[in-house]
């Protein structure tokens, strides 16, 4: 749950840097910047739909790990955040 | 990587929502060793997600976080290599949970049904948006539609006025009639009537539609637009958001793993929660969609009759025949209506995993079938999300689960070598 009381993270996605509130997950970050999460087999561009874990559409790679659910990580400073698109 | 030593509880609950809270305090308050895991960050839920919301939330949390209970938040149940131990991961661990007694507090998801566009980006799910905002997602000034069935629409709409979004409107598929008759019935549930004026005077001003759904959402890669059905006329609205769900499923993989029998897609529990395999109890959504009251009690009497303190669980009996006739409206109430089957066009994706359309689903016979065809539901969600579409649309029952029951990496799953091979016996009955 975001903190009112400390302030904003900042973190990058896919290079550009993003200010979320404190407690804000990533995957709120990376809708935040506009961008998608991951290219579906398709081709087509996704964010995320489920908001709790269960879809896998928000996965997206963090400081290097791949394939994190995004929706059920929280944001810590510094962190680079990296997506299909 | 690091492995976590092997606690032995007396009483391990899986999940960390309503029910599964209940369970771990009563059962603290018994005298037990208790640990308690969830995949979130916090405690709460879906629907209190960490924040102690409304006096009920606040109150349980709070009893929760004071207990003496091992809390292992951020840690994912899958897989169970034999009777009384469970495997969890971490962002980088991995946990060997022992137990004597399990409560299954697995909770429910979002009921998604496929349309055209609604692959969109921006076209979430109704609960799925709201813990987008919960989690930090600004939607001051934002339009968002609501779509879809139950009775969560309506708490997303409040939820999502009062964080400064803008509601063009919520389509709700059921009819006015069975809303009608709903609402007349609710006179037995004076709490649920206070809920309903609190929503009520929070929701003034928007427009609500009932025999309403979605036909299809428009736009380039992100969501501009979307077709609905107002009571059989059609109309386009702009909207920067669509957040849609047709009710909930249960979350019933784990139990189903555990040998746990379930009928109808819910599991089948006595009359202190137990399921068919003694030593394994189960609370709240899985056991049939009734909302937090009906969790909150299915917890407690978990948690106490799995210390063997009967009597405490049996005074809850009569609170929770109340909230389960609540429940059972409920289910008459949003069930689907036939022409949402119509709703997908050939070309409109149900697995969003492997991107397989409607079309190359239609002429199988069963989901086993359509699986090994198109690799429908073979994805990382393994069918979480177009299982029960395809059930929906095809009526096809779901297949058996195997683990792991959520997609683990690989030094997880090869970790714990004196398990690597699970064994296929009655106790843990992976193979129904």
């Amino acid at each position: 749950m975001p903190d009112s009381r400390s302030g904003p993270v900042t973190l990058t996605v896919n290079g550009s840097t993003v200010a979320v509130p404190s407690g804000a997950t990533v995957a709120v970050a990376v809708v935040m910047a506009g961008q998608a999460c991951r290219m579906s087999v398709s081709g087509e561009a996704r964010g995320p739909l489920c908001g709790m874990g269960i879809c896998f559409e928000c996965r997206a790679s963090i400081n290097g790990t791949p394939h994190c659910r995004s929706c059920q990580i929280l944001c810590e400073a510094g962190m680079k955040v990296e997506t299909d698109e | 990587m690091s492995r976590n030593s092997k606690p032995l509880f007396d009483v391990l609950v899986i999940g960390a929502g309503p029910a599964g809270v209940a369970a771990a305090v009563r059962a603290s308050e018994c005298g037990a060793r208790v640990g308690i895991v969830d995949d979130n960050a916090t405690c709460g839920g879906q629907i209190w997600r960490g924040a102690s919301e409304g006096r009920d939330g606040a109150r349980w949390t709070e009893r929760l976080e004071t207990a003496d209970i091992t809390k292992l938040y951020g840690k994912r149940v899958f897989h169970a290599p034999e009777a009384g131990v469970l495997l969890a991961e971490g962002t980088d661990d991995l946990s060997e949970l022992r137990y004597t007694n399990l409560i299954l507090a697995t909770g429910a998801r979002e009921r998604f049904l496929p349309f055209p566009g609604w692959t969109l980006q921006n076209v979430m799910g109704a609960g799925g948006l709201q813990a987008m905002v919960k989690a930090g997602l600004p939607i001051r000034g934002k339009r968002i539609i609501i779509a879809g069935t139950g009775p969560l629409l309506l708490a997303v709409a409040a939820y999502l006025r009062k964080q400064g979004a803008e509601i063009p409107t919520v389509c709700e598929q059921a009819s006015w009639s069975r809303l009608a008759r709903f609402t007349a019935r609710l006179v037995g549930y004076p709490g649920k009537i206070v809920q309903g004026l609190q929503l009520k005077k929070e929701l003034a001003g928007v427009a609500f539609a009932a025999n309403s759904w979605p036909l299809a959402a428009h736009g380039g890669k992100m969501l501009e637009r979307v077709t609905i059905s107002r009571s059989g006329r059609r109309e386009v609205i702009a909207c920067d958001y669509l957040a849609c769900g047709f009710h909930l499923v249960p979350n019933v993989e784990l139990q189903s793993l555990l040998g746990c029998e379930i009928s109808g897609g819910y599991v089948l529990v006595d009359d202190f929660q137990q399921t068919s395999v003694p030593g394994i109890f189960c609370a709240g959504e899985p056991t049939g969609i009734g909302g937090l009251e009906l969790a909150l009690v299915e917890g407690q009497v978990a948690g106490y009759a799995a210390c063997g303190h009967t009597t405490e669980a049996g005074k809850l009996f009569g609170e929770r025949r109340r909230s389960r006739r609540f429940a059972r409206m409920l289910d008459r109430t949003f069930r689907l209506r036939r022409q949402l089957r119509d709703l997908p066009a050939a070309e409109t994706i149900v697995c969003r995993c492997e991107d397989v359309p409607y079309s190359r689903l239609q002429p199988h016979r069963s989901w086993r079938a359509a699986k090994l065809e198109t690799r429908c539901g073979m994805g990382p969600c393994q069918g979480r999300v177009c299982g029960p579409a395809a059930q929906f649309l095809f009526h096809w029952n779901p297949d058996s689960v195997r683990p792991p029951v959520f997609p683990a990496r690989l030094e997880s799953l090869v970790g714990p070598a004196d398990h690597s091979e699970p064994e296929q016996s009655a106790t843990t009955g992976v193979s129904r």
